[in-house]
């Protein structure tokens, strides 16, 4: 294997580690406050369906960007309501999102664009197009770096930038700031938060808007990044991945874009049998290169490498005692 | 059959059809929906076709899950809709199930063969029509390599990448055919995101012609390979318009004739199984405005001549069912 074709299988790792990496940086803010979150696949759908369909109608992917968020981080307020306000049991709540969103898209998109629920193809405009970084063209002349720069670097939608740009920033507010450790505390010890004074149902509200933002992000970029518009299903488990990787990653930021690229590379390789066949000179089937992510993550919950631990206090309502 | 299910059956019927007349015909649509711009999208066309040709309407209905399947057909039949078209080589095993239980109802199963005497089985020639995309593929490719890209990975895609090998190969015996598969599962019909990677995969090995062969998954292939500035083959409808000049053709199997044909000989129809191919024009390359200035008169002629000689028996097209395998390409 080249060095060029390295670079074109890690590019592909890249695109599809993106969307992963929102939705599992969306369940770590979510989780950590102490909050599961299993409809990140549906907050995804949703997001991706409305960001596409208004886009497609208003012709800018601005505006459907914003529609995409908004959808997500309402549906992420219909999931706080239900299991911070009136304490309801958080899978169901995350599994009944899921279904919400799987047939309230198709619905809607039968009704507005009567095409079996799908949106028209966007262009132009109505769609992130790849951003070729400076000096790009220039660079790609020099073997390794520059080539690796023009290929691999260069020639994402603006999505994947943020998106890469997110891991430390969730770091920073996680770890390094004020609110991050009372979200922490919120999510291993929320009675220690409140004895100190601080407002824990609020600190988990907020945490679910930000859910809801990154989820909204990840949808947004499989229906204007990565495709020109919305099918039915189209995150296609991507949210149960991104679960995956979370508990892959135990619940940290870099760890967490360690996990997500890495189950983005397993995709991107299966994409290449040809590729894996040159390097390992075995006929690795392609389903068993899908099905990797899920037999590591089983393998990391058997505590076989070392120990993923969620928050202690994560599924558990808030309840202030009298 | 028991008492409830002649209930259960009984209330469907009435819930469906309420204003279903003497033999109104049906059409059950498969996995990937009504409008996935192919397979099914062709078979709505050939019924809208008849309904506006004749003035008589027609029940259909869409299949969503897998186990829908039984359910729906026995509901058309039991509502009285007489003949009852049904999509997809998956639906043999529904057919297989329910026609038995209502032999007054004619069936239509398309793209498989269901022995029964109440059962047209109507199978197309895809390999011969794939052959000929295949050549116009090898003919427009500058880099000599060529893509397939397949939905689920089952031997009726197999079929139609077998063709297109052996097309492709027929003009340039030293021409790399890629192909891939998109899954293993039903899901494989509706991943456009999976589709437009495995596009820029194939593009990246060098494919500068990609045959998609995958209902809605399609969608993604056409897309990402307009995006790269590399040309595309659709399939089943005619999809040249959804990139018009980035789309070099399109395998059409007239999925809308198979319909039409089963509506308008109605209730009684004449079964056994029909073979549509290249002689009938049921399958064939599309040609209009939006792929004109792609195809030179020299490929034009090549084909033509090429389809003439497999109708002649001059050139025989391998077809993957024959042995289960592929003399131009290992899947």
């Amino acid at each position: 294997m080249d060095f060029l074709t390295l670079l074109q299988v890690l590019d592909t790792t890249v695109r599809l580690a993106t969307p992963l990496l929102f939705a599992c940086l969306a369940g770590l803010v979510c989780e950590r406050a102490g909050i599961f979150d299993i409809g990140l696949e549906g907050k995804m759908l949703a997001s991706a369906f409305f960001s596409a369909a208004v886009a497609a109608i208003s012709g800018s992917v601005w505006i459907g960007l914003l529609a995409g968020v908004m959808a997500s981080v309402a549906l992420a307020g219909v999931h706080g309501l239900a299991s911070i306000t009136f304490r309801g049991n958080q899978l169901i709540s995350g599994v009944a999102i899921n279904f919400l969103a799987s047939g309230l898209t198709v619905l809607i998109a039968q009704d507005w664009f009567g095409q079996g629920g799908r949106t028209p193809s966007l262009s132009g405009g109505a769609r992130f197009n790849e951003i070729k970084l400076p000096f790009a063209d220039l660079l790609s002349g020099l073997p390794y770096i520059g080539q690796s720069y023009a290929e691999l670097f260069s020639g994402h939608s603006l999505l994947v930038y943020v998106g890469f740009l997110t891991v430390p920033l969730t770091w920073w507010v996680i770890f390094r700031t004020r609110f991050g450790l009372r979200l922490r505390a919120a999510g291993e010890n929320p009675e220690a938060v409140d004895t100190a004074g601080v407002n824990v149902i609020r600190l988990r509200y907020t945490a679910i808007a930000i859910c809801g933002l990154l989820c909204g992000l990840a949808g947004v970029y499989l229906a204007t990044g990565l495709q020109a518009g919305f099918v039915k299903e189209m995150s296609s488990g991507r949210g149960f991945i991104a679960l995956a990787a979370l508990i892959f990653a135990k619940w940290r930021p870099w760890y967490a874009l360690f996990s997500c690229l890495l189950f983005g590379f397993f995709q991107a390789l299966s994409f290449r049998p040809d590729v894996v066949k040159a390097v390992t000179s075995l006929d690795v089937p392609g389903q068993l290169l899908d099905a990797l992510p899920y037999i590591l993550t089983v393998v990391i919950l058997a505590g076989f490498v070392g120990k993923a631990i969620p928050p202690r206090a994560g599924g558990e309502p808030y309840v202030k005692e009298n | 059959m028991t008492f409830m299910q002649k209930t259960l059956g009984g209330a469907a019927a009435l819930a469906i059809g309420a204003t279903a007349c003497l033999a109104e015909p049906a059409l059950m649509y498969d996995l990937g929906g009504k409008f996935d711009k192919s397979f099914n999208e062709s078979a709505y066309n050939g019924a809208k076709r008849w309904a506006e040709e004749t003035g008589n309407s027609y029940r259909e209905i869409e299949v969503t899950a897998e186990a829908q399947r039984v359910q729906f057909a026995t509901r058309l039949a039991e509502a009285g809709f007489n003949p009852v078209v049904v999509l997809g080589f998956q639906n043999a095993a529904t057919v297989e199930e329910v026609a038995p239980k209502y032999p007054d109802t004619s069936f239509v199963l398309i793209d498989m063969v269901v022995d029964l005497p109440n059962v047209r089985s109507v199978v197309f020639q895809e390999h011969e029509g794939s052959y000929l995309v295949g050549m116009l593929a090898a003919m427009a490719t500058e880099s000599n390599t060529v893509g397939f890209i397949g939905g689920m990975d089952v031997p009726l895609i197999r079929h139609f990448g077998c063709g297109y090998a052996q097309g492709a190969k027929a003009v340039n015996p030293d021409i790399t055919v890629i192909a891939n598969m998109t899954g293993t599962t039903p899901a494989a019909w509706n991943d456009p995101v999976k589709g437009g990677e495995l596009t820029k995969a194939q593009i990246s090995q060098g494919a500068d012609v990609i045959y998609a062969a995958a209902g809605g998954t399609g969608v993604g292939v056409l897309q990402a390979a307009a995006d790269a500035d590399v040309l595309s083959i659709g399939v089943d409808s005619n999809q040249n318009h959804l990139h018009p000049g980035q789309v070099l053709t399109s395998m059409i199997k007239r999925v809308d004739n198979a319909v039409f044909n089963a509506f308008s000989d109605g209730a009684g129809l004449e079964t056994g199984i029909v073979s549509m191919g290249l002689p009938d024009e049921g399958v064939g390359y599309a040609l209009d405005e939006h792929n004109a200035p792609l195809i030179s008169d020299e490929m034009k002629a090549a084909v033509d001549d090429a389809r003439e000689k497999i109708i002649a028996g001059e050139i025989e097209v391998v077809s993957y069912f024959t042995n289960d395998s592929c003399p131009a390409h290992e899947f």
